[in-house]
């Protein structure tokens, strides 16, 4: 059987100017049922572009998948037109936000908005699908959740919203999630019960999940596999042990450096500089204006290769893995 | 003592008194309206006599027992031609301003929603049908159109539209970039069902609002329409025709133009109590 989610050498493009920028650069990656990727790496390194083209969301006229095959649930998304992906997008894949304060409509009950999105794609009628947006809500463990179908988004707190846009998300019982820092905007306890309510419901319903984040530890805590991301490329991949254990893009490691641990006898060490702006990308590796190891031979884009003989363990660095 | 704790008290008091002037202003406006009109409605049935009866032996009588707001130059009640005229200038009023809003909140809805070349396209004219005065522009379709009840209503809702396509517009934009219309996308909504279902009940309150008091327009430049003979045609009684009728004998009989102004002044206040009542009720700024 088939992934759920099959991305193969995908690139997305904007237009600015008049010239074509590459934000994903060949990016392939399969997420199984049950299984959860993590797409890692700071503000710009094209994690939410590769989200937005995967529900083929990317803003029209401007952004575009110009290479590459995205799979969902055996539809390909960047072949079908809008139609198909509409009946795709809500239905076989579901996807969540950062700011569940904003993510639902202030002026519709929430029963209704859970309700909404089976009329649409399961053609239910009204009445059965408030009594499925009961179970959903249910299902994601809203306390007295039958009192709460008529209320308005308001009258919840941020973690009982963050649990609405997920029974919202797997309404339609999708195949894959799309998590883009599903917790960001939680405090620390409510992260910890929304993570555990993810997976408890990707174990129940066999999800694929793609976690979008920068967060290490939410990473280390959820994650079967990481994929660190850099100015549009993947640079490293591993399993989630093999990661945490040897780190070896020197992003990677820096990455890892500046998170703050308990266990540290040194502060976090920041990672100098910034990702270089669109139009300033260096050809060839694109961490070589912040990476101490540069030579120059990093003028040439590396290929992704395996780390010491686990072919499950893949870097793209000059300096680092077999050679 | 702090000195929040000496201010708090007071002008908490103070807020809340003007909040309940200001929601007694929409009561008392909704009960003007409402009583007006069931009384337009009941015309049939409370006027004391046939608006269009004519007696010749009681011309321009003043207000009397029976004939409360006197009689008009064909000897016709004047009560009962303002209770029969509500009809028409209410029914006129309603009916434009709702055409109004449904044409015009459809298109701003879209051209704000869509952006780009048709947002443009509809700007550009909104601009232009905005910048004739309503009354010239009502003046001109009903001239164009001919004087009949339908061309008035059609005419008076032309007026109407772009206020509240420029009202959608603004309103959709805004909504647009909002973060629950992303999530709309990611539940493949169509762009049909987004711009229904969740962006327009997210602008109805101004859009509610902003009817109440084009409603009070529309029958305003209904009745300036009736006065100046193009509204439908006699001898059917309008507000604006009967002051119309009664201006010709302003020195002789002036309860004639007096009782209709009075009712139409009387609608026009109320609806304007309304709007503004129905927008702090709704502005949120206003509740705290």
């Amino acid at each position: 059987m088939n992934a759920p989610l099959i991305v193969d050498g995908v690139t997305t493009s904007i237009r600015l100017d008049g010239q074509r920028h590459d934000v994903v650069r060949d990016i392939s990656f399969q997420v199984a049922a049950r299984e959860t990727l993590a797409l890692v790496g700071e503000s710009g390194c094209g994690k939410s572009m590769t989200a937005l083209s995967i529900m083929g969301l990317l803003p029209a006229g401007i952004a575009s998948v110009s290479a590459g095959k995205i799979i969902v649930d055996g539809i390909d998304m960047v072949a079908a037109d809008e139609t198909v992906r509409e009946s795709v997008r809500g239905n076989r894949i579901g996807m969540i936000f950062q700011e569940p304060m904003t993510s639902l409509n202030p002026v519709l009950p929430i029963g209704f908005q859970v309700g909404e999105a089976l009329m649409q794609h399961q053609g239910l009628s009204r009445s059965a699908a408030r009594a499925k947006a009961l179970d959903l809500l249910e299902h994601v463990r809203i306390p007295s959740a039958a009192r709460r179908l008529d209320d308005y988004p308001h009258q919840f707190s941020g973690g009982m919203r963050q649990r609405v846009m997920i029974a919202l998300a797997l309404a339609c019982g999708p195949k894959v999630l799309i998590a883009d820092e599903p917790t960001t905007a939680l405090d620390v306890t409510i992260q910890r019960q929304v993570l555990a309510l993810l997976a408890d419901l990707q174990a129940r319903e066999g999800l694929a999940v793609l976690l979008i984040t920068h967060n290490l530890g939410v990473v280390a805590s959820v994650a079967d596999r990481v994929m660190v991301m850099y100015g549009g490329d993947v640079v490293e991949s591993a399993d989630v042990k093999d990661f945490f254990a040897r780190p070896t893009h020197p992003y990677s490691v820096a990455l890892l450096a500046a998170m703050p641990r308990i266990d540290a006898t040194e502060g976090p060490q920041p990672i100098p500089g910034q990702v270089p702006s669109l139009d300033a990308m260096p050809s060839g590796c694109r961490f070589q204006s912040r990476c101490h190891l540069r030579q120059d031979v990093c003028s040439t884009l590396p290929p992704l290769k395996p780390v010491a003989g686990n072919p499950g363990h893949q870097v793209r660095c000059w300096m680092r893995g077999d050679t | 003592m702090s000195l929040a704790a000496s201010s708090g008290p007071p002008s908490r008091r103070h807020s809340r008194l003007t909040r309940l002037t200001r929601s007694m202003g929409l009561v008392i406006g909704l009960a003007v309206v409402v009583l007006m009109i069931v009384a337009a409605l009941v015309a049939p049935w409370i006027a004391p006599f046939d608006p269009d009866d004519q007696d010749v032996l009681l011309i321009l009588s003043a207000p009397d027992a029976t004939h409360w707001f006197g009689t008009d130059a064909f000897g016709r009640d004047v009560l009962s031609r303002v209770l029969w005229g509500a009809r028409v200038s209410l029914y006129v009023g309603f009916v434009a301003t709702a055409l109004g809003i449904v044409i015009g909140s459809a298109i701003g809805i879209v051209a704000g929603f869509y952006g780009g070349l048709i947002d443009r396209a509809v700007s550009a004219s909104t601009d232009i049908l905005l910048s004739f005065p309503q009354l010239i522009m009502g003046l001109l379709l009903v001239a164009v159109l001919g004087a009949s009840l339908t061309n008035l209503i059609i005419a008076i809702a032309i007026t109407a539209v772009p206020a509240f396509i420029r009202m959608a517009r603004s309103s959709a934009l805004a909504m647009r970039e909002r973060d629950f219309i992303d999530a709309c996308r990611v539940l493949g909504y169509s762009d049909l069902r987004i711009m229904a279902v969740h962006i327009l009940p997210n602008s109805l309150d101004e859009l509610v609002v902003m009817a109440s008091l084009w409603m009070a327009s529309a029958i305003r430049t209904e009745s300036t329409l009736a006065f100046i003979g193009l509204s439908v045609p006699p001898p059917t009684a309008t507000w604006g025709g009967i002051v119309r009728e009664g201006f010709d004998n302003l020195l002789d009989a002036p309860w004639l133009a007096l009782f209709p102004s009075l009712a139409i002044l009387i609608v026009m206040i109320g609806l304007n109590m309304v709007g503004d009542g129905l927008r702090d009720a709704t502005d949120p700024r206003a509740a705290t």
